[in-house]
């Protein structure tokens, strides 16, 4: 167990970027929210995997909405926490800690609000091991966990329940309910035991993201190569450097599709790299064939400052090196490809582990 | 004729314009009071002109006064922040990000009240009359004349912000108000971030208004002055006293409106080497590329419009080290003429390095004879691999399109740029900025989210136009030269009703008399 202070939530939040493979919305508000939430009540407490009782109850908490509206309407702060108490009401049983749904992006940092407020111990570890689109593309899904019981809240005080019979039922009435709440709602899902947390949870990925955000912070302050360090500590691999020479984007029901073209350098030179995304990183296609793909991770590094490039602000003349990094285990088995695999995103390739072709 | 002026980071330079032909112009350095340089740089370009002053029709002024008080903490007023949009917001407070010696500077004084809307133009919660009254009250007892007022969704609804001004208006006859709508954009942080600093920003406006109306008085010039915007367009004086914040990086888009006007061009790339940075900007229909991302203004997340520029280490005076070779970014600034080998100093710049290498004719090559042919070539190279790098990044596509070169420094520059269809040099380079701020128009713009489920979306491109029209009228413009320049449609993802972002921008001739 250990605190996390204002100073590790800024690291968590940079290296949420990394792992959100350009997308998961941008970590800004839910980092402002965090530290000033620690500042207002006090550290939170991280705790690892194992130092969770079985019994213990633990739900995840989440954002869920369109970002272009979040950094207009900020949040109130406490909608969570009416969420988690109508939760409690419901299973009639006190929650004991909370945890990071996906540790790509903005929803990395949104417990540590519910954290802080309700001095509620974090637990070290995520349901995606990075970001995805859908509310039922997590690990829990793939042990039987339902979403619902489903808690949602806004800032006026409004609340909802939901009971679903699978857990695509709830991202449809979520949706919904989400829109009326003005786009933007606060969700606490998948109630958890801890013995069941202990088989589906992605482990260690907020300490990771931390060491991400750390790593790349140091480097920069001592002029180090960033995206060698970066690729270092995630385990990955360099699969492409270029620079970008054709960004085409298009909106399909409700998600930024499209494809980025990168002109290779280096030893790269005369090869052609293609980037295909929607909302995230998905697949890339080098000279035609696709060398790396959902559920592992594909990440978009600026080459000089080691920043890493949203899907959003892909576009001409950035120069890139690309990292393609292993996906957790869980997601690799017939039933996790089923829920994020290649196939499920509607392109038709063979899913191949990343390290298979570069390791 | 026209008087322009730019105020750089090393130079500070004037423009007499006759219609669109260049008179005369003088450079001088910048003067820490940002003031005393403006008015020597007038002087002289009038004494060398021989221009009797009374010939002088307006004076355009692009100054630095207002960045550089943010930047270093001076002169700024103590402000209350007044957000409408509880009970939403609550969590993140106005300035809660801003570096904390900028916010003790103005005072930490915050509000947050009832209102703002929902994005599809709900009422998140009616507005409370008594609650602002009290807020106003509050602000009054504690002798703050300066009020930014935000509210949530306002660039979609004004009406809470309007309303609320006027309730505190009433209460504090002698307040004055930044509305966060007039100013910002979508992202309420970043747009009451500017009105915030805009607001602290008026009695220093009010001052530096007053002083410029003196030295043009005292010189004899009985014109009307304006101010560069950012935009490149001019605001009149009293609208710069309101809209200080405006002016912020209005120098860059001066030197990009000056290259279109010298070159011709209307979509170019354009590369202004001044004496320690470049700046280089693109150029769409004759006007900078904005930045679509927030833009950090002394520790402080805005997003109000700023032309998308991106600066460089590379100017005349920059300082070569050898091994390892390093061009910059330390500069020898404006002391390139006592210090540079070629002007007698003992300082290696980039300028001696292009007098060795022949392609400049400046100051004694005597000094630059000696150095090592390999040096000069390297660095020559160098210089060359920045200026492509950097006009590369700021491309849109790999289609080669012209590149306007500009500022004192493009003497550096030999060799023709890569990616690039045609390399201009053009007339009067070296006070492009200062031809931009004198060739400039007035402007206005409109940016907000139309629900296509309601209104069709030709009306609502209409509506747009319209209004930024009318803003452009009401700025001084001539009514028959307004011409909508740029309008933009961002369809919004997640949203539902097919809801719309429109920007929409037009300009005109400042009406002269």
């Amino acid at each position: 167990m250990r605190l996390l202070h204002p100073e590790n939530v800024e690291d968590i939040a940079l290296g949420a970027a990394v792992l959100g493979t350009g997308g998961g919305g941008d970590p800004y508000i839910g980092k402002l929210m965090g530290i000033q939430a620690i500042r207002e009540f006090g550290p939170v407490t991280l705790l690892s995997l194992d130092e969770i009782d079985d019994d213990a109850l633990i739900v995840p908490t989440a954002m869920m909405g369109a970002p272009t509206v979040m950094v207009e309407k900020l949040p109130k702060g406490d909608e969570i926490i009416k969420a988690f108490q109508a939760l409690e009401s419901y299973l009639g049983q006190k929650i004991t800690a909370t945890m990071s749904a996906e540790a790509g992006g903005l929803n990395s940092v949104t417990p540590l609000t519910v954290a802080a407020r309700l001095r509620l111990p974090m637990v070290d570890c995520d349901g995606m091991g990075r970001a995805f689109p859908e509310l039922q593309m997590v690990t829990a899904t793939l042990y039987g966990i339902s979403a619902t019981p489903f808690a949602m809240g806004d800032e006026k005080g409004n609340n909802a329940i939901l009971n679903t019979i699978n857990n695509r039922w709830t991202e449809r009435f979520a949706r919904s309910l989400t829109i009326d709440m003005g786009c933007t709602a606060l969700i606490a899902c998948y109630a958890t035991k801890g013995k069941e947390l202990k088989q589906w949870g992605v482990p260690n990925t907020m300490t990771l993201v931390e060491k991400i955000g750390r790593t790349i912070r140091e480097a920069r302050k001592s002029n180090i190569n960033v995206v060698k360090a970066v690729r270092e500590v995630v385990g990955g691999f360099q699969i492409f450097k270029g620079k970008i020479v054709d960004v085409q984007r298009r909106t399909e029901a409700g998600f930024a599709k499209g494809e980025a073209v990168f002109e290779g350098v280096d030893e790269y030179a005369s090869q052609t790299l293609k980037l295909q995304f929607q909302n995230e990183n998905l697949v890339a296609m080098l000279d035609g064939e696709a060398v790396v793909s959902v559920p592992d991770l594909i990440t978009v590094l600026e080459t000089e400052s080691g920043e890493p490039i949203t899907t959003e602000a892909l576009r001409y003349g950035f120069r890139v090196t690309v990292l393609g990094i292993p996906c957790n285990e869980k997601w690799r088995t017939p039933e996790g490809l089923a829920v994020v695999g290649p196939h499920y995103f509607g392109y038709d390739i063979e899913y191949v582990p990343v390290e298979k072709r570069y390791g | 004729m026209r008087m322009g002026v730019d105020v750089g980071g090393t130079n500070t330079d004037a423009v007499l314009m006759d219609g669109t032909k260049v008179v005369g112009w003088f450079k001088t350095p910048t003067t820490p009071d940002v003031t005393t340089g403006i008015t020597t740089a007038i002087k002289t370009a009038l004494e060398q002109t021989k221009v009797p002053t009374d010939q002088i029709q307006a004076v355009m002024i692009g100054t630095t006064h207002f960045t550089n008080a943010v930047v270093e903490r001076k002169r700024l007023m103590k402000t209350a922040a007044v957000r409408l949009g509880l009970p939403a917001t609550e969590a993140l407070p106005p300035m809660v990000d801003w570096p904390p010696d900028l916010r003790e500077t103005i005072g930490d004084h915050k509000y947050l009240v009832h209102g703002g809307h929902e994005f599809d133009g709900r009422e998140i919660s009616p507005l409370d009359e008594k609650e602002i009254r009290e807020v106003a009250k509050d602000i009054k007892s504690k002798g703050i004349r300066a009020v930014a007022i935000s509210a949530v969704f306002s660039p979609v609804n004004s009406f809470f912000e309007e309303q609320a001004a006027e309730i505190i208006q009433n209460e504090i006859p002698d307040v004055s108000i930044s509305l966060s709508h007039e100013i910002g954009r979508m992202g309420l942080l970043e747009r009451e971030n500017a009105a915030v600093l805009n607001a602290c920003l008026g009695d220093l406006a009010k001052a530096i208004v007053e002083s410029f109306r003196k030295a043009l008085e005292e010189m004899k010039i009985d014109a009307p002055f304006y101010l560069s915007q950012n935009d490149g367009t001019l605001m009149s004086a009293e609208y710069a006293e309101k809209y200080p914040v405006l002016t912020f990086a209005s120098g860059p888009t001066n030197s990009m409106r000056g290259a279109a006007f010298l070159s011709g061009a209307k979509d170019a790339m354009v590369v202004d080497i001044g004496g320690t940075t470049s700046d280089v900007g693109m150029l769409l229909r004759g006007f900078p590329r904005e930045a679509s991302v927030a833009v950090d203004i002394g520790g402080v997340r805005t997003n109000f419009r700023m032309p998308d520029v991106y600066s460089f280490g590379l100017g005349g005076g920059s300082i070569i080290s050898e091994e390892p070779l390093r061009i910059g970014p330390q500069s020898v600034g404006y002391e390139l003429t006592t210090k540079g080998l070629v002007f007698g100093g003992s300082v290696l710049t980039a300028t001696d390095i292009a007098v060795a290498g022949g392609l400049a004719d400046i100051g004694d090559p005597g000094p630059v004879k000696h150095l090592d042919a390999t040096l000069v070539r390297e660095a020559l190279d160098e210089m060359q691999a920045l200026v492509e790098t950097a006009v590369d990044r700021m491309k849109t596509s790999v289609e080669p399109i012209p590149l306007i070169l500009v500022g004192g420094g493009i003497i550096l520059v030999s060799r023709k740029v890569e990616g690039v269809s045609e390399m201009v040099k053009p007339e009067h380079f070296p006070v492009a900025n200062a031809i931009g701020a004198a060739i400039a128009q007035v402007g206005g713009e409109t940016d907000r989210i139309f629900a296509l489920a309601e209104i069709p979306r030709d009306e609502a491109l209409a509506q747009a136009k319209q209004e930024a029209s009318d803003k452009v009228k009401a700025a001084g413009a001539d009514e028959e030269t307004i011409t909508i320049v740029d309008i933009e449609e961002i369809p919004l993802s997640y949203l539902p009703s097919n809801a719309v972002r429109i920007r929409a921008k037009a300009v005109g001739d400042l009406a002269l008399e």
